[in-house]
């Protein structure tokens, strides 16, 4: 499902003394396959953006009560917001917003936070449970369970009756994970997906999220601070700041442009501050900015 | 300004009611109560509509915002001058049907009793809007000090007030995020009859539960390891000033209770 | 004088379970920088439980500047040792900046005057002078560590424990918090034991510790541990993604030391290929 979004704007608290602007008519368009990485501070817009992608905020015209506005006399409207997941138009009322909630898989910042069954299959089923059409068959739930849990890299037949706080951390975020991907999702959008885990922890997620992004959800969207995470597995990434995208470039463009990067207080990866640290030296080297065509680069240039 | 505010409904401008001593403010609240009640006629009543409005003029909250607390409780306040109304016995009647009666005194003493909630609902709700949380449970310690007399655990109590007001945001942040990725899972909290709905509130209650206990033992520690025993020995940074501004609120509200009880006396025969 | 001083320390959770802490002899000198590494689960959270006395020993001797900790002493000690913790939004009392950073002053019942002037220097410290009238609330969470850290610092101790308080922060918050303490130890003289799982934040350190299953596995300088990267491996800590690009040029036959700074491995290829 391909992701396509033109002025796109968004305010908290419109109207009242606490109104912000989150998003400042932002265009992104997001390619099915695609790994995508989302940048930005706290506040950039990154999350707001995120949540419009399964309705968890809605574009103003697709709300019940919305009415639109005629324009005065020798008014100009502002453009027409687009917001489309694949087929789903985001825009329009009619929208059947819970299919696309199951097509949207999201998981946030800390997914271990929104466990709550006794046993780790009745929270993955949770999910399933609540998006099936008809009630479904026992023996369809325990199969989509073991699906999910076992792609996600758990043993089924050990996990499944154990209470979810039982868990390690790490176990506790996986289970989390297959919790959301259980209704096979095509886009899989995950929130800082490494945060809190510990440098094993976080590779493997990485790794995980490649597993995922090869043999169940067609598109993954991530957001992250971490430069040297979007680097070394995006295939493009948006860099949000105070509402606005300032670049939407594959991390091997994107990097080049480090002075800016660091000048909207955002980080870059190692490679790139290598290449910069080099280049001062006066030695050019060029690469895609992950580890591994770095190394390859430098030691070409030795021989 | 706008970034101390935790939460509630509080204001975010500048202006003479917004600066006045918090504990004053409060004892305002109080007087001006008792004001109300001790008010037996329409210039009583008058007096105290008059004092109210100039003090929304001088806090800079606009009108409709003051109203708008007066919405929420509308319905209990047309409920009870209904009741009022059709149970009074007065003398001059104007229409009865079985227990029920309109009668002249009703009607007066209706309009008494909605005047006077309305009174308190918006000068209580002007409280809020002027006051941080902040501020206001400082004001609060800092007048119920004197019950440490009677062993009330006084710091104690304003210490819970002052960590729940703390959590509140976080906890509401908390409950948003819960609420937001049970969604995304397809949780619906909108539809269904009470007991779909009461079961749909699980999903949300569990993790929040589980995280305010987390929260609470990691505070515990850190209130620990900074030297945290109670009351014990423990002095206090800030202490509340009273002002100009304050005094010439104080001689406002003095005013004001004054000549209610003065025209409650003289007045009353007269009209 | 040692500041910190484990001998023979047994610790466990439950009655019946698995040791936390193992027959632990370990110490930190005045004034020293410690790192200690370690997976989740290692122990080493328990470590810093354990100095400030929010758990007693099941055996052995655990002293802080020659103060034995017993309950009598747990106040002294507690005024000496300062325990910054893992989560930001958890460790703040009071709903402004101020309120909060004199927290531990009021507690230790200072004057009114004192504690005003410790706010001053506790905030000055960690830069959030600014701040000062803020809600912790709004601010980010390098800033709301650095709030606690104040906070910690108004009760003016000796030794200072990060216990995972940079695991979840962003990079440039973690950044904040490792200057910051980096240059309490170096121009205060604060001994400082740094918890965390990051290697790269031990490199400042005069000293690191990795612990596994509750005991004391490597001990040496930062540079010292590094060369020993295998065996770091082996108890699930990973190397550095810089660490690992030396490795992977000194195999591919560049001559550049092992080093996690960027700059000077820079520096290094720039002689190489020169």
């Amino acid at each position: 499902m391909r992701i396509v979004a033109e002025h796109l704007s968004y305010t908290y608290n419109a109207g009242s003394p606490f109104a912000s602007k989150a998003l400042k008519d932002i265009s992104l368009t997001i390619e099915e396959g695609e790994f995508f990485g989302i940048l930005g501070h706290t506040g950039s817009g990154k999350s707001t953006f995120v949540q419009h992608l399964n309705a968890l905020i809605r574009v103003p015209s697709s709300m019940k009560k919305y009415k639109p506005k005629k324009p005065k006399k020798g008014e100009v409207l502002p453009p027409k917001t687009v917001l489309t997941v694949g087929e789903f138009d985001l825009t329009h009322k009619k929208t059947d917003f819970r299919a696309l909630r199951s097509k949207v898989g999201m998981v946030f910042q800390y997914p271990e936070a929104q466990l709550f069954a006794e046993t780790v299959k009745d929270d993955v089923a949770f999910g399933y449970k609540n998006f099936a059409k008809e009630k479904p068959k026992a023996e369809e739930i325990e199969a989509a369970v073991k699906d999910a849990l076992e792609i996600v890299g758990l043993n089924y037949e050990e996990i499944k009756d154990q209470s979810p706080f039982d868990l390690s951390g790490g176990q506790k975020r996986r289970v989390a994970i297959a919790g959301v991907i259980v209704t096979r999702p095509e886009v899989l959008v995950l929130d800082e997906p490494a945060a809190g885990l510990d440098p094993l922890g976080k590779r493997e997620i990485m790794e995980l999220l490649h597993k995922l992004h090869r043999e169940w959800c067609k598109t993954v969207v991530i957001v992250s601070h971490d430069m040297d995470e979007i680097s070394e597995n995006c295939t493009r990434a948006a860099v949000f700041s105070e509402g606005e995208i300032k670049y939407v470039l594959p991390p091997s463009e994107l990097f080049a442009h480090s002075e800016e990067l660091l000048s909207l207080g955002l980080d870059v990866p190692l490679t790139a501050k290598l290449c910069a640290a080099l280049k001062a030296r006066g030695v050019e080297i060029s690469c895609d900015f992950t580890t591994e065509d770095f190394i390859r680069s430098v030691l070409a240039l030795r021989r | 300004m706008l970034k101390d505010v935790a939460f509630g409904q509080f204001y975010p401008v500048d202006s003479f009611v917004h600066r006045l001593d918090p504990r004053l403010k409060i004892l305002f609240l109080i007087a001006y109560i008792t004001a109300i009640f001790l008010a037996k006629n329409f210039v009583g009543l008058g007096a105290c509509l008059f004092v109210l409005v100039l003090i929304i003029i001088a806090s800079h909250v606009p009108a409709r915002k003051v109203l708008r607390s007066v919405r929420a409780v509308a319905f209990l306040i047309v409920f009870t001058a209904l009741l009022n109304t059709l149970f009074y016995h007065g003398e001059t009647v104007y229409w009865t049907w079985g227990i029920f009666s309109v009668t002249k005194e009703g009607l007066i003493f209706s309009a008494f009793l909605v005047i006077r909630l309305l009174l308190l609902v918006t000068c209580s709700s002007l409280l809020t809007y002027t006051t941080t949380p902040v501020a206001l449970t400082d004001g609060i310690e800092s007048l119920l000090t004197p019950l440490k007399w009677i062993r009330l655990p006084v710091h104690e109590l304003a210490l819970i007030m002052s960590i729940a007001l703390r959590f509140i945001p976080i906890l509401m942040d908390e409950t948003e995020r819960i609420m937001n990725a049970q969604k995304a899972r397809g949780a619906d909290f909108e539809t269904g009859g009470l007991i779909k709905r009461v079961r749909a509130i699980i999903p949300i209650l569990i993790p929040l539960l589980l995280s305010a206990f987390r929260r609470a033992d990691d505070l515990g520690d850190a209130m620990d390891a900074r030297c945290y025993m109670g009351s014990k020995n423990r002095t206090k940074y800030k202490k509340l000033k009273f002002g100009w501004r304050d005094l010439i609120a104080f001689l406002l509200g003095a005013a004001l209770v004054t000549g209610v009880v003065l025209m409650r006396i003289y007045l009353v025969r007269a009209i | 004088m040692n500041a910190i001083e484990f001998k023979g320390v047994d610790f466990s959770y439950s009655e019946d379970g698995a040791f936390a802490i193992k027959n632990l002899n370990f110490s930190v000198k005045e004034g020293e920088f410690v790192a200690v590494l370690g997976h989740n689960g290692s122990g080493k959270s328990t470590l810093a439980r354990l100095t400030d006395g929010l758990l007693s020993a099941d055996k052995g001797e655990i002293t802080v500047f020659g103060t034995p900790m017993t309950d009598k002493n747990l106040y002294t000690i507690r005024k000496q040792v300062g325990i910054v913790f893992q989560n930001p939004d958890n460790q703040t009392v009071a709903a402004i900046v101020e309120d909060d950073v004199a927290f531990g002053a009021e507690n230790i019942g200072l004057p009114r005057e004192e504690i005003g002037k410790r706010i001053d220097f506790a905030l000055k410290a960690v830069g959030m002078e600014e701040f000062r009238h803020s809600t912790p609330t709004r601010l980010s969470g390098g800033q709301k560590q650095r709030i606690a850290i104040a906070g910690v610092l108004a009760l003016k101790p000796k030794v200072m424990i990060l216990d995972e308080s940079t695991a979840m922060l962003d990079p440039r918050g973690r950044r904040e918090i490792i200057d910051v303490v980096t240059r309490l130890n170096k121009e205060e003289g604060m001994t400082v034991v740094l918890i965390t799982h990051f290697m790269e934040e031990a490199l400042l350190a005069d000293r690191a510790i990795v612990m596994n299953r509750g005991e004391i596995v490597m001990e040496g300088t930062p540079a010292d541990i590094f060369e020993r990267h295998e065996e770091l491996i082996t108890y699930n800590l990973a190397l550095p993604r810089i660490g690992y690009i030396c490795k992977q040029l000194q195999a591919g036959g560049m001559d550049v030391p092992d080093t996690l700074d960027y700059e000077k491995l820079a520096e290094e290829i720039a002689k190489c290929v020169s």
